[in-house]
């Protein structure tokens, strides 16, 4: 059932390549294999059996794909979707040459990372960041693995985790997202292919950055990720995910899911610079990036924190949530998220207090360009028991242009008296003023808008760590590209 | 320096300035003094190069060439400084990476090379001591919830920094007490030289005491009606504008 097939640029991606400013959108030529589009119960037995994956995970996919079938696409979010053919899409692509070390990786991929900024080669190595690079809907190598296990870490792809620590992903896989959460979940769940996992044994801080590099390169095909933190006990782990794909005509869909969980006094910070290819200047191709991300504070004291900063995708359709349910534990929720164009973004979070004096706080930052819909959604549920929870909330948005929209839309439950809410929402517009005033000062006037923009994102900002700011600053000046004049 | 050409200018349909000339040579400061809404902000804005307003007639000549096509950051470029009467907030931006930005911006289109973060670390020590402002200045947002007076003495901080040719100055002394109006203006006559240009708008002859002008215009409804020296300023703070008017 498997076929071969060599990509190749097409003229039309290659002239889109030309005309625009998305750096990212090259396609790596080499030979792949890549199944027929569509989706049964043979792809599903096809990934299962590729993976060499237990019977048991095999179950856990058809009893998703079960559910997946008897539910409807949500269609709450305020996001236009031209219909998604679920046949159309081809469930796993992955180079036909799997390496078993990082010498055995293909030239042509280790210089798509290079054009990335990823450098994988040992000698040039990012220091202090460990990479778990994912091409399509493979797991292709994870950097300073021996070194962190020698703490007892676990950071590998979900495939090998799945053979080397059957027992813990068994105990943890669908734990805190159930396989029927949602619809996109529930796809992912039958046809997930490859992605991350972290374990941080009891006690243990994490000395470096943990990161994965999610990378789509053939066409018509689907990313379905699956990632898996476990922060044990007084442990503590900063994550971050980047992700770019190719440019093509026809939209992309990537519907990942992503579970942390954090014991007592644990903390895991997730952050996330997603930069998807966002489509043309029509809203032509692009990626749809349908995710599912949540984490449950099951120990007291613990802390999961989401950063997120989203450039790229023509729609955006996700809102990484905390179920705080240990005592004093704090859910934060930090978002960026630019729709230049005809992107449109439907994001924000949901907080669910559980347990007693849980915090949770929420700053999202939406920025609109062009024709961009930006929209934030969330949700602060304290339930009966959650004595004295609090929650901050700063939604914010910005405007440039007169064709681009930006809304809001709190939601609030709450079954405890003794909760504290605090909600703040502005909107505005870059101000002619503002420009002006840098101009003056001798900036060019994208240089001065990018500038206003940073400034409005700095509280987020300053939630990522160092390097990735500096890129995510960068990235957004880029997404801005053509937005004035 | 600076030829302003019989100058007409609108906003939004109306017409602001209507046939307004005044040439300024190297080395000399001029003062523009004039009634509420007779033009002066207009006229600031329209030499820093500022968008809304629309040049109906005559032409601006900076150093030999009109500016009127040019963009406001290749005027500043060029050496054109503009202190606002209402200076700006970006929340989020810091103070001192605005000016790192700002001077480098400026030097990068000289064709000078790019100060280093040290190099810019020690200019705007000196500078920010020499205009007695506290160094917590810099960490702060621009212009956000800085005091009136603060935000005027910010401006001269820029001006001191980017080391313009020709500078406007639109009210800097208003809202100034006594010694930050003389810190201004030892601000404005350290960079005072042969080569370099002032107008300096004010209501108040107080300040051309600190900055003593070589000239003084007095703007009414979009026109100088009439120009002479210190003295004018004297008379003006005497007796008014009405004599002028009309
Ligand atoms: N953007 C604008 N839209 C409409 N009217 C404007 C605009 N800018 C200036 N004006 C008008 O033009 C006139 C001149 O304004 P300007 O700010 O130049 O006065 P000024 O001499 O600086 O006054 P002041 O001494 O109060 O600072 C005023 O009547 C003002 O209302
Ligand atoms: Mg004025």
């Amino acid at each position: 059932m498997v076929e071969e097939l060599k990509i190749d640029n097409d003229q039309e991606t290659k002239d889109m390549l030309e005309n625009s400013e998305y750096k990212y959108g090259f396609v790596t030529p080499i030979e792949q294999e890549i199944i027929p589009k569509g989706i049964n119960e043979d792809v599903l037995r096809y990934i299962s059996k590729k993976k060499n994956e237990p019977k048991w995970l095999l179950d856990f996919r058809l009893k998703a794909y079960e559910k997946w079938k008897k539910m409807k696409e949500p269609s709450w979010a305020k996001l236009k979707i031209e219909p998604i053919d679920y046949n159309g899409i081809s469930y796993f692509a992955a180079p036909k040459e799997m390496p078993k070390s990082l010498d055995e990786i293909d030239p042509e991929i280790i210089d798509t990372y290079n054009k990335l900024g990823i450098p994988l080669e040992e000698q040039k190595k990012l220091e202090g960041v460990a990479v778990d690079v994912v091409f399509d809907s493979v797991s292709l190598v994870t950097t300073f693995k021996d070194k962190l296990a020698k703490l007892g870490i676990i950071f590998c792809s979900f495939s090998d985790a799945i053979i080397e620590h059957e027992e813990l992903v068994k105990k943890y896989l669908g734990r805190v997202i159930p396989s029927g959460d949602n619809y996109f979940a529930a796809l992912n769940a039958a046809a997930f292919t490859d992605g991350s996992f972290v374990y941080i044994p009891k006690g243990v801080k994490c000395p470096m950055e943990l990161s994965t590099y999610f990378r789509i390169n053939a066409e018509d095909t689907g990313q379905f990720e699956r990632t898996l933190i476990i922060a044990e006990e007084g442990s503590s782990v900063s994550y971050l995910e980047g992700c770019t794909a190719p440019k093509r005509s026809t939209s992309q869909l990537h519907a990942a899911c992503v579970e942390l969980i954090a014991f007592d006094d644990a903390t895991i910070k997730y952050s996330t610079i997603q930069n998807w290819y966002p489509g043309d200047k029509n809203g032509k191709g692009g990626i749809y990036n349908f995710v599912t991300k949540r984490g449950n504070c099951v120990g007291k004291n613990s802390r999961i924190s989401w950063t997120q900063v989203e450039t790229g995708s023509a729609i955006t359709w996700k809102y990484p949530s905390c179920i705080l349910s240990g005592d004093n534990s704090v859910g934060e929720f930090y978002s960026v998220a630019l729709t230049n164009n005809k992107q449109q973004a439907d994001t924000g979070t949901k907080m669910i207090h559980l347990g007693k004096n849980t915090k949770s706080t929420i700053v999202s930052k939406g920025i609109s360009a062009g024709f961009g819909q930006n929209i934030y959604r969330g949700l602060v549920e304290v339930s009966e028991k959650a004595e004295n929870a609090r929650n901050y909330t700063v939604c914010d948005s910005i405007l440039i242009g007169e064709n681009c929209g930006a809304h809001t839309f709190p939601y609030i439950e709450v079954k405890n008296p003794s909760a504290q809410l605090e909600h703040e929402a502005t909107t505005s517009k870059v101000g002619e003023d503002q420009i002006f005033y840098c101009q003056q000062r001798g900036m060019s006037e994208e240089d001065a808008l990018s500038l206003i923009v940073n400034g409005f994102c700095k509280e987020v900002f300053r939630e990522l760590p160092f390097e990735f700011a500096v890129e995510a600053e960068r990235l957004l000046s880029v997404s801005l590209e053509g937005s004035v004049g | 320096m600076l030829d302003i050409i019989n100058l007409h200018a609108e906003v939004e349909g109306k017409k602001i300035l209507q046939g307004l000339n005044l040439k300024i040579n190297k080395g000399e400061i001029h003062s523009i003094m004039g009634p509420n809404g007779s033009g002066k902000s207009t006229l600031a804005s329209i030499l820093a190069g500022k968008e809304d307003y629309e040049v109906t007639d005559g032409d601006i000549i900076y150093n030999g060439e009109s500016i009127l096509e040019l963009a406001p950051d290749e005027r500043a470029q060029q050496g054109i400084f503009l202190a606002f009467q209402y200076p700006i907030e970006i929340p989020g931006v810091s103070n001192g990476y605005f000016l790192k930005e700002a001077l480098n911006s400026i030097n990068e289109a000289r064709g000078k090379p790019v100060l280093k973060p040290v190099e810019f670390g020690k200019l705007i020590k000196e500078k920010i001591k020499k205009l007695k402002m506290d160094d917590s200045f810099l960490k702060r947002s621009l212009n956000e919830g800085f005091s009136g007076g603060e935000k005027k003495r910010n401006e001269i901080l820029q001006m001191a920094i980017l080391d313009p040719i020709f500078s406007v100055l639109d009210e800097t002394d208003s809202g100034l007490d006594i010694d930050a109006l003389q810190i201004v203006a030892d601000g404005v006559n350290s960079l005072r030289g042969p080569e370099k240009a002032f107008l300096v708008i004010t209501h108040y002859q107080r300040l051309l005491d600190y900055i003593v002008p070589d000239f003084v215009h007095v703007l009414v409804n979009g026109k100088i009606v009439k120009s002479g020296d210190k003295g004018l300023a004297l008379e003006l703070e005497s007796k008014g504008y009405s004599w002028l008017e009309g």
